[in-house]
């Protein structure tokens, strides 16, 4: 397995997903000899996980299982250590497309964080691009590089310890993009300028706050930026729920059955409300929107060199 | 070399995108063509051999010329006021008339010119604040400068363009709801992906410009033939359709049945040559017209003349006169010809079937005009364990159809019935705040990861640790009680 490249067997090093339902997962490094603790019961990699298919199931001691998947950078996304704020899917989403991504791409960042893009952005430029990701935090720094060498996607990173608004990303004129997650992007343009192809580039920047946005986006003119949009992105989850509603008494029940007869006539039929007279409820299928979902992550940029 | 990154030029015979304060227009690059964009007038000529991402003005004759950076001109010192307390419209604030701005532009006079023209004979401009002066001059820039940028195609750019341009077209597949496909489907070069799409080959395009030429691609489609006019736009090099393959749906269930041969297809290539030519188009004809009244009513009918559909319909005719041509002179070379391609045809389609018989594809993408459920369940029996597939539907209800499906059926995890909101914002300094508009509804996802199918024990998964997925639906009756 690789981040970049899909296996079907998990093997000894692999880095692998137990799902054990309902978004309750967690990432674990394949070894022979280790052993893994669940809340179904212990794994044991040797003979559970070595040799066996990615997307199989496992049956843990207490005689519970789980689900073992191949990783990716979605499914890390939602369960590496946080040594920083991450980003998510859905921001990483359109950063990828409004920057153009795709095989070959050569990408600048900053600051590395806990890789949570990184890895998306690797996977994305792979097998012939590259990414430049520059880290002020000499741990975090290190870390990251750790992971890409656990991940086999090593030779797709170069890894630098610097502050990118005193000493810019470390290359010139090679990029195809620029991402900037730091809190003051305003003071990095001109780096991400001069990292861009002279023929020119897309930039992007992540900012929680509408003043950074506004001072980002001054320093992006100043430095002859255009298409400068702002936009921001929001994730929706529904819960599927079959759904009951009482039947009000309007004191006629006896007489008038019409309703009934109605949706009796086709009880099966999907996602038409369905009237259960015994119950004295309609069911339905409905999607609910979650009780508490997030509402902002940050602002994003978008600026293309020409 | 792939010449698709910066830096790129334009060259005859392109696709290439017009860009215009966020409006964008695909072109195909031809000389002594002439373009209507934006109620401007003109020929790409002068284009050929810029780099992409030039912005040119328009010049009489309707001739491109590279726009030269120009230094601001309004450097003297700025009048304005503080508030419009004091400005009345009488209608009579612009001293030039109709008819002397006509002249102006009749002289040929450089738009900017008349820009700043139209505010030295405005009474009030000194009076406005200044803000209220910046967007005068914005809004006659827009008006008076004839200005167009050419910038090469991807998915962005044609993601944005199609939302904007001919919704109807793309099944109202908004650009980050696409976005959120690719990553969800972990498209990524090496991949072997199965995609369904009724969107006018945009998703294909999409989805080929993430794989870069790495892997290959199964292309479901229904009807005669795939749909790739949005593909085309995006200008791929040739090798990146060595690997695109396609299938035929209505062979789908024969396919996972076993029935499926090559047999039922046109096997003698004389044969097959005389039932097209008895057919003679007309039944195409009926069939897309069918097609047509069976897509979506009267809204979408404004729709209907678009580029893309006049582009096909050239496409479709220039097919029809050839054909005529040749039933004409009898060529037999023309005969052994068509015969190369039907064997071509069914030699491709032998090979989209082995590959589909492997059913260890790397994801499936779903983004169609039709039902999705039945697709979804079949389609998936192409996808090997652990991997995503991701369905579009422009409506949430048929979403809702395939869960409950797919949990009755197994072998999924993870499922997610989810949307985007996307809202866009002005930032200006002391004038930032969210745009006016926002897009309504860019349509919904189901997605989710494929397992290994427990055969026979289905029905245990209900008392397995995915039971809290869908909660009892006590639970539901309580939340959804009035308290």
């Amino acid at each position: 397995m690789s981040f970049v490249e899909y296996g079907d067997t998990i093997k000894d090093g692999d880095t692998a997903i137990v799902f054990l339902g309902h978004e309750s997962m967690f990432a674990v490094k394949v070894q022979h000899g280790t052993v893994t603790q669940t809340k179904y019961g212990v794994i044991r990699h040797s003979t559970d996980l070595i040799g066996k298919k990615y997307g199989s199931k496992v049956t843990c001691s207490k005689g519970g299982w789980v689900f073992i998947l191949h990783p990716t950078p979605e499914l890390w996304t939602m369960n590496l250590p946080h040594r920083t704020q991450i980003l998510y899917s859905t921001d990483i989403s359109i950063i990828t497309m409004m920057l153009e991504l795709k095989p070959g791409s050569i990408v600048c960042e900053s600051g590395t964080g806990s890789g949570s893009l990184s890895h998306a952005l690797i996977r994305t430029v792979a097998p012939t691009g590259h990414l430049y990701t520059v880290e002020f935090h000499q741990q975090r720094a290190e870390k990251a590089r750790e992971e890409f060498r656990e991940h086999g996607v090593e030779h797709l990173v170069t890894v630098t310890n610097q502050d990118v608004c005193k000493n810019g990303f470390g290359v010139s004129n090679i990029a195809d993009a620029v991402f900037l997650d730091i809190p003051s992007p305003w003071e990095a343009i001109g780096h991400a300028k001069s990292a861009l192809k002279a023929e020119g580039g897309r930039i992007c920047s992540f900012s929680p706050c509408i003043e950074q946005v506004q001072r980002t986006c001054l320093a992006m003119e100043e430095y002859g930026f255009t298409e400068i949009n702002t936009l921001e992105i929001l994730l929706r989850v529904y819960n599927v729920r079959t759904i009951s509603l009482q039947i009000p008494d309007l004191g006629e029940a006896a007489e008038d059955n019409s309703s009934a007869v109605f949706d009796s006539s086709n009880p099966s039929h999907q996602g038409s409300p369905c009237a259960n007279l015994q119950q004295g409820t309609v069911q339905f299928k409905s999607g609910v929107p979650l009780r508490e979902v997030v509402g902002h992550t940050g602002y994003l940029t978008f600026a293309t060199k020409s | 070399a792939m010449e698709s990154g910066p830096g790129a030029r334009i060259r005859e015979g392109d696709c290439a995108v017009l860009r215009r304060d966020g409006v964008f227009k695909a072109v195909p690059v031809l000389r002594r063509r002439k373009i209507i964009f934006e109620k401007q007038w003109f020929y790409l000529d002068n284009a050929i051999g810029h780099i992409y991402g030039t912005t040119f003005e328009v010049t009489s004759g309707g001739n491109l010329q590279p726009k030269q950076e120009v230094e601001e001109t309004t450097t003297e010192t700025k009048e304005a006021g503080t508030d419009n307390r004091n400005i009345v419209d009488d209608g009579k604030s612009q001293k030039l008339t109709h008819d002397d701005i006509k002249a102006l532009k009749d002289k040929g006079i450089k738009g900017q010119e008349i820009v700043q023209q139209l505010i030295e004979n405005s009474t009030t401009f000194r009076d406005k604040t200044e803000f209220a002066q910046d967007k005068y001059i914005k809004k006659k820039k827009k008006k008076y400068e004839a200005v167009v940028t050419i910038v090469k195609p991807s998915t962005r750019i044609l993601s944005t363009m199609y939302y904007a341009r001919e919704p109807g077209k793309i099944n109202h597949l908004r650009y980050d709801t696409l976005a959120q496909m690719l990553t969800l489907g972990n498209i990524h070069a090496g991949t072997k992906m199965i995609v369904m799409e009724t969107c006018a080959g945009l998703v294909l395009g999409a989805v080929m410009e993430r794989m870069g030429g790495y892997g290959s691609i199964i292309q479901m489609y229904p009807g005669g033939g795939p749909v790739r006019a949005a593909t085309s736009c995006f200008g791929f090099p040739k090798p990146f359709f060595d690997n695109l393959h396609e299938f035929p749906l209505s062979k789908v269930q024969s396919l996972l049945s076993g029935t499926f041969t090559t047999e039922t297809l046109p096997a003698d290539p004389e044969e097959n040559a005389l039932v097209e030519e008895e057919s003679n188009g007309l039944t195409e004809e009926k069939q897309t017209s069918l097609q047509e009244t069976e897509e979506e009513p009267t809204t979408e009918a404004a729709m209907e003349i678009n580029p893309t559909e006049e582009q096909d319909m050239m496409d479709m005719n220039a097919e029809d006169v050839e054909f005529k041509e040749n039933k004409e002179k009898e060529n037999k070379e023309n005969v052994r010809e068509k015969q190369i391609k039907q064997w071509e045809r069914r030699k491709k389609l032998i090979e989209a079937a082995a590959l589909l018989r492997e059913k260890n594809a790397d994801g499936l993408i779903v983004a169609s005009k039709f039902h999705p459920p039945p697709l979804l369940l079949s389609l998936l029996e192409f996808v090997a364990p652990s991997r995503p597939f991701v369905v579009y539907c422009q409506y949430k209800e048929p979403l809702l159809e395939c869960y409950t499906k797919l949990r009755e059926r197994g072998g999924v995890i993870n499922l997610k019935l989810s949307e985007t909101w996307l809202r866009n914002y002005q930032v200006l300094p002391d004038r930032s705040h969210p745009k006016l508009t926002m897009s309504g509804g860019g349509g919904y996802l189901l997605s989710g990861i494929t397992v290994i199918l427990d055969k026979g024990k289905s029905d245990s998964s209900k008392s397995e640790p995915l039971k809290t997925e869908e909660p009892l639906s006590k639970r539901c009756k309580l939340q959804e009680l009035p308290c």
